[in-house]
């Protein structure tokens, strides 16, 4: 085996993207008010569902490595930005917690059926415009306090994947008892049913 | 129990390993992640094109995707259609399609819309200069841990969380 295979053609992205709207829908991750209650901690949903994902797509990546099944020097990492990614990831809660949404929740909002999903789509679209009008003057954050080439967390501190992994994990699983403690205590996680009255 | 109530929720952990399999094998098929922002600026860089060619081909950030054409040409477009297709699925076999504008109970129709505008503004302003946004930066980011993606995920989760001793109102 010789992963990747380095093919984006219509069909395979087609199935991932499917898979990825299924699953964010199912864990009620198209909803902006079971969105939103991450951040007043009501409902850690938003956390759970993320971190798991990120454990096990790491977790799942290092065994296909380990195995030689993987070429982990082909994948795409992103080099760190300090500055700019710090601010846009700021920027990017704060319009969760105003408009409900990030971008990828926003598609999963609008199929099923919620229209405040476009509008924050037109935002989108209003921003980026923005953003691009404006790009000369922003250049310098843009392109400042740059790190490493594509580095990672293992690069970074000089621990091996698997440990990172584990604490990862650790990590996660302290979120869900931290998160289940909190969820009883402010109402409990926002529910289907809840949703649809 | 009435069967036209919509089913509930999959347990958080049950749809985050879906998840986690679903990104770990775009990431094998494709060599990349999931993403979705790629998909909006894509759109962007079009609509501006189509509308304003002038202005859009002396816009030095436009300048890398311009030369990419046609939007339908960019894998994200046809991975975004699947989230689309993905998110009509689950929730209309599942009876939790509904139309609606969705809001906190003490919040009117007009005000949703302006601050899901507003939120918008934010986040599609975010992105670009993130380089990527939850999912192509955060989410796939995290998968081959990157730094870059904790990086972007601690300052999003805190400034959602300072955010919401004022927000809350609007969606409780």
């Amino acid at each position: 085996m010789n992963f990747p295979l380095e093919n984006s053609g219509m069909l395979a992205v087609l199935v991932a993207g499917f898979f990825f709207g299924y699953f964010l829908e199912v864990s009620g991750l198209g909803s902006p008010r079971k969105l939103t209650a991450q951040f007043t901690l009501r409902d850690w949903s938003v956390f759970k569902v993320m971190f798991v994902a990120i454990v096990v797509a790491a977790a799942g990546l290092w065994l296909f490595d380990v195995l030689g099944w993987l070429r982990f020097d082909a994948l795409k990492i992103q080099t760190t930005f300090y500055l700019a990614m710090a601010i846009g990831g700021a920027l990017l809660g704060t319009g969760m917690a105003i408009g409900g949404y990030c971008p990828g929740t926003s598609v999963v909002g609008l199929f099923t059926g919620r229209l405040d999903a476009l509008v924050f789509i037109i935002g989108m679209l209003i921003g980026t415009t923005l953003f691009a009008a404006n790009f000369d003057s922003l250049q310098g954050l843009y392109l400042a306090a740059q790190g490493p080439k594509g580095q990672t967390l293992a690069a970074l501190t000089g621990l091996p994947i698997w440990l990172i992994l584990l604490l990862l994990a650790g990590l996660a699983a302290a979120g869900f008892r931290l998160g289940a403690w909190l969820e009883t205590r402010r109402g409990g996680v926002i529910s289907a049913s809840e949703l649809a009255e | 129990m009435d069967n036209r109530q919509p089913r509930e929720f999959w347990p958080p952990l049950v749809a985050g390993i879906g998840l986690g399999l679903a990104l770990m094998g775009m990431f094998l098929f494709t060599g990349h992640g999931l993403g979705a922002n790629g998909f909006f600026t894509r759109t962007v860089v079009w609509l501006s094109d189509a509308t304003n060619p002038a202005w859009a081909g002396a816009n030095a950030y436009f300048k890398s995707y311009l030369s990419k054409g046609h939007p339908l040409d960019a894998w994200i477009s046809w991975e975004i259609a699947g989230v689309a297709i993905g998110a009509l699925a689950g929730s209309l076999t599942a009876r939790r399609f509904q139309w609606k504008i969705e809001r906190g109970p003490h919040t009117g129709v007009a005000a949703r819309l302006a601050l899901a505008l507003g939120g918008g503004v934010l986040t599609g302003f975010g992105a670009p200069l993130a380089r990527g946004c939850t999912s192509g930066l955060g989410l796939s980011g995290g998968a081959t841990l990157a730094v870059a993606a904790f990086v972007f995920l601690i300052a999003f989760f805190a400034a959602g969380l300072l955010l919401s001793a004022l927000t809350r109102r609007l969606w409780q």
